[in-house]
């Protein structure tokens, strides 16, 4: 202990100290900090890098999930509208259908409803002209028959012979 | 398969071999400088020791601080020492400031006279003497003369200096090259920059947590580089020890006691002084308290105490190693033992390589811990629910 102090230098203790502080100081200044923030931003921009290509794999990935689902959903709305199309078909085919039975049901009715007053006015007609006819056969007949008094008599006496007075 | 075996067998043949020769030379080894101890004392008297006193002399001083950078040393056929390196400013209070240049006092063979003041360097001090340069001793042998405040530009300093331009060099170089080039380092910088990264990502963050690490961080980076290159220039020829300093290892120490309780958060005081927290009624705490608080409040001063003793010992007992297998060469002076030593002092220098980083790390991660302590912010809620459970 006694050789370590007899060996201790106070002079070589002050220059140390103070060269060391000053070259810790100017270190500090010109290497430690420069070269640390150097390191730190190119840690900071190799996690980046990393942290970027990682959020772009998935992106790509959630892309190709997204273009997947988007073919899957634009073939379902094929599916459908080719479906939907075939069902308006067929509806569009009942319907005209239906609606040509009930057309056609509906003229076959009028014309058979047209047909049937033609038929009762042509028979009406065809009756008012028999008895037209008839009235003015009968006229003329009777006319004739008329004309000498015995057949007034006779006709007469035919026609109470057909009564029978019941 | 078979191939294999084989190749393993021969290794192991190979280590058997290895360590049979080693245990043989020793044996001769010894045998020799036995041998050659007898013959020293038979011959001519005290060369041997003369040689030792020598080499014990040079490591000593290669261990200390000195007042010029010298790199080599030489004598001459007429017996001068010859010294080969250049002077250093010395700069000393001794009522008024003296400066001048440290070849006045010839490696400590004259007195450096200064405005009527004569100095005379001994055993690496300036000490203020009379005009004859006479030194009083007291009984156990120290120097008695005033010893006048000495604030020259040693040796060490010097590397100080040396090794912080290299770092300022190095690292501003560093930071330059990632704005040069869009944030990847060129040339030493690739080599450095992983060892920052290291003690960002291995020493600070775990030691003091991931919010408060960043303040700590320029000191720790200073500290860990300092005293990697300083130790690494400790291993070359030029025979520098600054890391092996205590003044050194002091002054480092007491910048992370200073950093570790003026950054010391409410919890961190809270602990020292009432370690036991809210376990124990207060009279129950008063007896262990006598105790526990003066040996809490020594561990402030142990632990960077620690630290300054173990950076010390380490590069002391490196160089000493060192230097004394190297100064082995010299006493064997033997066909077998010269190249052991080199061989061993080779070994020795590979491990004292591993042991300059070593000890940066370990200076440089028990600061962190310190730091982690200082810094640390208990949630005391824990704290209550583990004591309602027991």
């Amino acid at each position: 202990m006694e050789k370590l102090l007899e060996e201790f230098s106070l002079g070589l203790f002050f220059w140390q100290t103070l060269l060391f502080l000053l070259l810790l100081w100017l270190l500090w200044k010109f290497a430690w900090k420069p070269i640390l923030n150097a390191v730190n931003d190119r840690e900071e921009g190799i996690k980046n890098a990393l942290q970027a290509a990682e959020d772009a794999k998935k992106e790509m990935q959630n892309v190709t999930a997204d273009s997947e689902n988007l073919l899957q959903e634009a073939r379902a709305e094929r599916e459908k509208m080719l479906k939907e199309a075939r069902e308006i078909k067929e509806k569009m085919i009942a319907d005209a259908k239906e609606q040509a039975q009930v057309e056609g049901d509906k003229m076959l009715k009028q014309a058979q409803a047209a047909i049937e007053s033609e038929k009762k006015a042509a028979v009406a007609d065809i009756k008012e002209q028999v008895a037209t006819l008839s009235v003015d056969i009968a006229e003329k007949v009777i006319k004739g028959e008329l004309s000498d008094k015995k057949k007034q008599l006779k006709v007469v006496e035919d026609m109470l012979g057909d009564v029978k007075l019941n | 398969m078979h191939r294999f075996l084989k190749t393993v067998s021969s290794s192991e043949m190979r280590k058997t071999f290895l360590k049979s020769f080693l245990l043989f030379s020793v044996l001769i080894l010894s045998q020799i400088s036995f041998g050659k101890e007898k013959e020293d004392k038979h011959g001519e008297e005290g060369h041997g020791k003369d040689l030792k006193t020598e080499i014990k002399e040079y490591i000593h001083h290669h261990l200390q601080d000195s007042h010029d950078f010298s790199l080599f040393s030489y004598t001459k056929e007429n017996g001068e020492h010859k010294y080969v390196g250049f002077p250093l400013p010395v700069i000393l209070w001794d009522d008024g400031l003296k400066v001048f240049s440290s070849s006045k006092f010839h490696h400590g063979e004259t007195l450096a006279e200064v405005d009527g003041n004569h100095y005379k360097l001994y055993h690496s001090k300036i000490y203020r003497t009379d005009a004859n340069g006479t030194i009083d001793y007291d009984e156990s042998h120290h120097p008695t003369n005033i010893k006048p405040l000495d604030f020259s530009i040693t040796k060490n300093v010097v590397m100080i200096i040396v090794t912080g331009l290299l770092m300022l060099w190095l690292f501003s170089s560093l930071a330059r090259s990632y704005t040069k080039n869009n944030g990847i380092p060129t040339g030493a910088g690739r080599f450095f920059e992983p060892i920052v990264l290291y003690i960002r990502d291995d020493i600070a963050r775990p030691n003091i947590g991931e919010k408060r690490y960043k303040k700590y961080m320029p000191f720790l980076l200073t500290i860990f580089f300092f005293i990697w290159f300083l130790n690494m220039f400790g291993m070359t020829p030029l025979g520098i020890n600054v890391t092996g300093n205590i003044a050194i290892t002091t002054a480092l120490a007491i910048l992370t006691f200073l950093i570790t309780n003026f950054t010391g958060t409410k919890d961190y005081w809270m602990h020292q002084f009432n370690p036991l927290g809210d376990s124990l009624p207060w009279y129950g705490k008063i007896p262990l308290y006598i105790i526990l608080v003066p040996i809490e409040l020594l561990g402030l001063i142990i632990k960077p105490f620690s630290l300054l003793i173990r950076l010390y010992a380490n590069m002391q007992a490196g160089h000493i190693v060192i230097g004394s297998l190297i100064g082995l060469m010299f006493i064997f002076k033997s066909w077998l033992g010269s190249p052991l030593s080199f061989g061993l002092a080779f070994a020795i220098m590979l491990i004292e390589v591993l042991v300059a980083l070593l000890q940066a790390y370990i200076f440089t991660m028990l600061s962190a811990l310190y730091f982690g302590f200082a810094s640390e912010e208990h949630e005391h809620d824990h704290g209550h629910e583990a004591e309602v459970a027991h």
